[in-house]
């Protein structure tokens, strides 16, 4: 097993210092089903993470965590500094509002315009005033492409401009770290792209990215590294170029095979 | 003897069907309050609380409303409380009307898919925010027309409330019957009544589906 710390990759946005999310010893069950059985992890700020692996390996879980979506028993978990304790209602708003997600099924609220779903969070957790949330929902669609569509409903709109929306919501919160939790799974084939051009331009931009993946040709040329997770475990870690070309473990390279049949 | 004419008959069912829709209107206000607090206290609570709603909820949708109005009007009574059959079909009323409303509140919050939650609550919305931004207006969509629905029962329900003597369209009819010597007649027209008081709501409540369907 190669699982250790991989050195930043040289890339450009990688800035150094103490991780934004560190992740000790954590552990969750499901009643007597264990999930996640000990996940060491830190994530540098500017970095890109992608998590590959089976379906049941504890990769979205694990991301589930990052946020609270998820109660882990064992373990710690940090953002910033600040632990995620579940018990507090204060303290997971604050969690929250530096870590953002983006779900396989967009999630949109389908009773708001695309520019009311992108303002909502802004103005009741932020307390933003209404012309100023405006404005900044018109022009982060406006980053996403979809200026246009700030009155429509989000069940006007095509698979792929739902989830460019909702990373537009995420946004809005101006998160320190952006979850993707298998964005493009319930896309159209030809809907794909759109969506993952948002986030590469997010990752070149320094935004600290974690996401699961199947996209594994999107994960090798946007990630800085990659994490095979295996039965509950991170089970192989490293830069995409070292992951995908030389697998150490047989676990890794049978779920990389597969992957051509 | 006196002769009484359909007019009597009729202006006198009138003048009683006014307490018919005042008790239904209490039940319909009272019950909706009382079934709202309850929905929120279910979604917060723990298990305990969890299973004394819903034990409370079996209670009235498993017993008859006649028995709840007898148990209200004659229990209380037991403790040394002097309750007027207004109070007594008040009460019952309000109980079994916020039984099965807030069953089917929480039902049609618990048809708001899960992911409404997930991404509200990673949007740092906290709880009350997330029910009165994002999962009230979609849950209320879907419970007008089942509940527009239920108020046709609780129209009807109210017909119980003669067995403790309270005067509204069927205890009066039943007193204008025994009067009148003509309770074909008096029925016949008691149960109009009834029908013209709820067939309207029911039109509504039909009129209410359809729209919440085409929009969806």
């Amino acid at each position: 097993m190669t699982a250790t710390l991989a050195e930043p990759v040289a890339t450009a946005h990688v800035a150094p210092g103490a991780p934004i999310v560190k992740i000790t010893a954590l552990k969750k069950s499901y009643g007597t089903n264990p999930v996640l059985k000990g996940i060491d992890l830190d994530v540098l700020r500017g970095e890109v993470i992608a998590i590959i692996g089976k379906s049941g390996s504890g990769k979205s879980t694990l991301l589930r965590c990052i946020n609270g979506l998820e109660v882990f028993q064992e373990g710690s978990l940090t953002v910033d500094n600040k632990p995620l304790l579940h018990e507090s209602a204060l303290a997971m708003r604050e969690l929250r509002q530096r870590v953002g997600m983006i779900f396989q099924s967009f999630n949109l609220f389908p009773h708001l315009s695309v520019g009311r779903n992108v303002m909502l969070a802004p103005t009741l957790v932020k307390k933003r005033a209404k012309g100023e949330a405006e404005a900044q929902a018109k022009k982060l669609l406006a980053r996403v492409g979809l200026a246009e569509k700030f009155d429509a409903m989000p069940d006007q709109l095509s698979g792929g401009q739902q989830q460019r929306v909702a990373i537009a919501r995420a946004l809005a919160m101006e998160p320190a770290v952006l979850l993707c939790d298998e964005i493009t799974s319930a896309l159209d084939p030809e809907l794909v792209g759109e969506v993952l051009r948002v986030v590469e331009s997010l990752a070149d931009e320094g935004m600290t990215l974690l996401m699961v993946t199947h996209e594994m040709s999107f994960a090798r040329k946007v990630s800085d590294r990659v994490i095979f997770m295996h039965q509950g475990r991170v089970h192989e870690m490293g830069p995409p170029a070292e992951l995908f070309g030389n697998p150490q473990t047989p676990e890794l390279k049978q779920f990389l095979s597969s992957l051509h049949d | 003897m006196t002769e009484f004419t359909l007019w009597d008959i009729l202006r006198n069912l009138l003048l009683a069907l006014r307490w018919t829709v005042v008790l239904s209107l209490i039940a319909f206000v009272g019950g909706g309050v009382v079934g709202g607090l309850l929905l929120a206290l279910r979604l917060r609570a723990g298990p305990v609380l969890q299973k004394v709603i819903s034990g409370y909820v079996q209670l009235f949708q498993g017993t008859p409303l006649l028995m709840q109005l007898f148990l209200a009007y004659f229990g209380i009574a037991l403790f040394g409380i002097d309750v007027s059959a207004w109070t007594a079909a008040s009460v019952a009323l309000t109980l079994y009307t916020s039984a099965f409303l807030t069953e089917i509140w929480r039902g049609c919050v618990a048809s708001i898919p899960k992911g409404q939650w997930e991404a509200s609550g990673s949007l740092a919305l906290s709880f009350a925010e997330q029910m009165r931004h994002v999962i009230l207006p979609q849950a209320v969509k879907i419970a007008i027309a089942p509940t527009v629905g239920f108020l046709v029962q609780v129209i009807k329900g109210t017909a119980l409330a003669s067995v403790i003597g309270f005067v509204e369209l069927t205890k009066a009819g039943s007193m204008i019957a025994n009067v009148t010597f003509a309770p074909f007649t008096v029925f016949s027209c008691v149960a109009l009544l009834y029908f013209a008081l709820c067939f309207p709501v029911s039109l509504y409540a039909k009129h209410l589906e359809r729209r919440t369907r085409s929009t969806r």
